[in-house]
């Protein structure tokens, strides 16, 4: 954190800045206190450009021993990168126990999110859960309810599989028009992982189903009791409870140790701590699916068990918080991603919607995953309204927020998958918009 | 029966129960005693499913909701700050800033027990006796006006009688149809329009808005 004191953010790149840097000094201060003079200074020095480093001299770390293996048992990102981070907007909520932090998407590249930077959405805190204790317990119109350990769940056999997770309310705050300046706040409530879990199917069939099966109910450990229903067709045919995502345990935040993957649907069915399966005839009427997650239309009348997420794209470079720097060559790049398949083509405009380009696609195309586009391209320095437009293996084509709103108004706060804008302005300032 | 197949059949009855062996079940986990179940088993559903015996009066539920609620959702329901409205906006919702409470918009009154047995008060959920939370509920549907009686005891019995205004108010997902015109559409690639004008910009960030006013995330 000491490092970001002379980083200079990009143009709305820290949203809170008050409170950033007043913690950033008092660390500072710490640092200093404790004794560790040369180290302080050391991490007092800016971080940017130092000629001393660069060519024709020889930098410091070619003269000198860097840390020895055992330095950091589990590795972190470089300091040059500590500005990486998970953000969340303060005034969102009236708790952080019962908020979000945004995926940093304009740092990232290829189609992985890694592990500490998948956003965070809790309704009661991100609950610390032993593994020892945990329990899944299976009951309701079952031959025979079971419970188990953690260590049962890892004996059933395993699979992997990548997939996006995408929040419901993700750009929700721009349904009535262009709102926080950064793709980290209006897109950052995804993370595409690699899961290793068992099928869910699989679980079921050791309790046996009853004729009579029709819905799930999914409930989690934490302080929230998450609790939603899920149709049973959707339960016996992809999902997934998972233990490890990108290889390792899950995150705290994520659900260690135990969650829910329902690919394709929207992110607060994947139940985080699942702690009970209770197999049903009827939908519950969870808290999360009457108040929450459904779609108010104009006409008053909402829409329910909306579950499958659009296909939707945005660029991430540039954007307001990764502006471009110079002039000539420049790489624009992306995401695309569908809860209903694959990404077949995305689109790129430089010129607000009047010209297209395809968008040359990069690395895995997988089902239901986030896909990486780029357009290699010369900027002239003119000013430019991107917007990127996402096509997916059903025929779907991602709409325009005018589109999207004609059919389903501004109140309904989810699933808005309309196209996003950027003005890039002459000297590369970049900003959120909408256009005509 | 062949041979070879009593062989197997014989193998699998020693190795393990027959139903196990029969339906391809890997014999993992163990079963769920009744104490475990019902320990866990706290959801309720609209008919009745999971509703526990008990009662509570709304005037109990006001006493209990003005001593552990009210610190965040107001006297009334209101919502304090930015802590959630439990009350009000009732005809609201083709409005420019519908409000959505439990009164507007929540479709059954069993999702009110349901939520506030696992969630509430936040940060000591699953605190408060069956007892209480009825009580809670009719309070909370008394500030909604669905309980006009202060004397009114909400139980086990007669739960299925209260009906939410915007019970009718929800339908399944329709998008393959009213969105129809999303699909295998002809994109346009060149001259699709006339120039560009920005209609809109985004609000600077660092603006703290006031109250209620900003946008909400649910
Ligand atoms: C410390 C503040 C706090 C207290 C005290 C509290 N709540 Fe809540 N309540 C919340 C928060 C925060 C949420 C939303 C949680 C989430 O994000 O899922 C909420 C949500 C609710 C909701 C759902 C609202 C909706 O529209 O979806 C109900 C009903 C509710 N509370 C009832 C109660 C009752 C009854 C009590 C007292 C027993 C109580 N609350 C005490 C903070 C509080």
């Amino acid at each position: 954190m000491t490092d970001e004191t002379d980083r200079k953010p990009a143009p709305g790149a820290s949203t809170n800045r008050r409170r950033f840097l007043t913690g950033t000094l008092a660390g500072g201060a710490a640092i200093a206190a404790s004794g560790g003079e040369a180290f302080a200074q050391r991490k007092r020095k800016p971080i940017g450009p130092n000629p001393d480093n660069q060519p024709p001299n020889v930098p410091e770390w070619s003269k000198v021993l860097g840390d020895g293996v055992a330095s950091h048992p589990y590795g972190k990102p470089s300091k040059f990168e500590a500005h990486v981070v998970r953000r969340d907007v303060e005034w969102l909520t009236a708790s952080r126990e019962s908020s979000i932090n945004f995926t940093p998407l304009h740092e990232l590249d290829g189609i992985i999110t890694p592990n500490g930077l998948c956003f965070e959405r809790h309704h009661g805190g991100a609950a610390v859960v032993s593994p020892f204790d945990h329990r899944l317990i299976i009951h309701g119109l079952v031959d025979k309810p079971l419970i188990f350990s953690m260590d049962d769940i890892k004996r059933f056999p395993r699979t992997n599989r990548v997939h996006f997770l995408e929040c419901a309310a993700n750009s929700g705050m721009e349904w009535r028009g262009a709102q926080l300046n950064g793709c980290q706040f209006t897109h950052g409530m995804i993370h595409n992982v690699m899961y290793t879990g068992v099928l869910l199917k699989d679980l079921l069939n050791e309790a046996g189903l009853k004729p009579t099966a029709k819905w799930l109910q999914v409930e989690g450990a934490d302080s929230s009791g998450m609790n939603r229903s899920l149709p049973i067709e959707k339960a016996l045919d992809d999902c997934l409870i998972a233990f490890k995502m990108n290889g390792e345990a899950l995150r705290t935040e994520q659900g260690y140790p135990l969650r829910l993957v329902v690919p394709g649907w929207e992110g607060n069915l994947w139940v985080k701590w699942i702690r009970r399966i209770e197999v049903g005839d009827k939908p519950w009427f969870a808290r999360e699916e009457t108040s929450k997650y459904t779609d108010l239309m104009s006409d008053g009348r909402s829409r329910r068990y909306t579950f499958v997420m659009d296909a939707k794209s945005v660029v991430t470079n540039p954007s307001p918080q990764a502006p471009f720097t110079a002039k000539g060559r420049n790489v624009l790049t992306g995401v695309a991603w569908s809860g209903r398949g694959h990404i077949t083509r995305v689109d790129v405009t430089l010129d607000g919607g009047r010209n297209w380009r395809e968008a040359r696609i990069d690395g895995p195309v997988l089902d239901r995953s986030m896909t990486r586009f780029y357009v290699d391209f010369d900027w002239a320095g003119n000013e430019l309204l991107i917007q990127s437009r996402a096509h997916d293996s059903t025929g779907y084509v991602q709409p325009t927020k005018q589109e999207l709103r004609a059919v389903r108004g501004v109140n309904n706060i989810y699933h808005n998958n309309g196209i996003q804008t950027w003005l890039v302005r002459a000297n590369g300032e970049t900003e959120n918009v909408e256009i005509s | 029966m062949s041979r070879s197949l009593k062989v197997v059949l014989a193998v699998a009855l020693v190795a393990a129960p027959l139903a196990t062996a029969m339906a391809g079940k890997l014999g993992l986990g163990r079963e769920a005693t009744p104490e475990e179940i019902k320990a866990w088993d706290i959801d309720i559903r609209p008919d009745g499913h999971g509703l526990p015996p008990g009662k509570g009066s709304v005037k109990q539920g006001e006493d209990i909701f003005q001593a552990q609620c009210a610190s965040c959702h107001g006297e009334f329901g209101e919502g304090k700050d930015r802590w959630p409205v439990l009350a009000g906006g009732l005809g609201s919702l083709k409005h420019d800033r519908p409000e959505k409470t439990i009164g507007s918009f929540w479709p059954e009154a069993s999702t009110v027990f349901d939520y506030i047995k696992r969630a509430m008060p936040f940060g000591n959920a699953q605190s408060l006796t069956d007892n209480e939370i009825y009580a809670l509920t009719a309070y909370i549907l008394h500030l909604n006006d669905v309980i006009k009686d202060t004397n009114f005891e909400l139980g086990q019995s007669n739960f299925q009688t209260i009906k939410l205004p915007n019970k009718d108010g929800f339908y399944d997902d329709d998008r393959e149809v009213a969105e129809k015109h999303f699909w295998n559409r002809k994109v346009c690639m060149t001259e699709c329009k006339p120039e560009a004008k920005v209609t809109g910009r985004a609000q600077v960030l660092d603006v703290t808005p006031d109250g209620k006013s900003g946008p909400k995330v649910d």
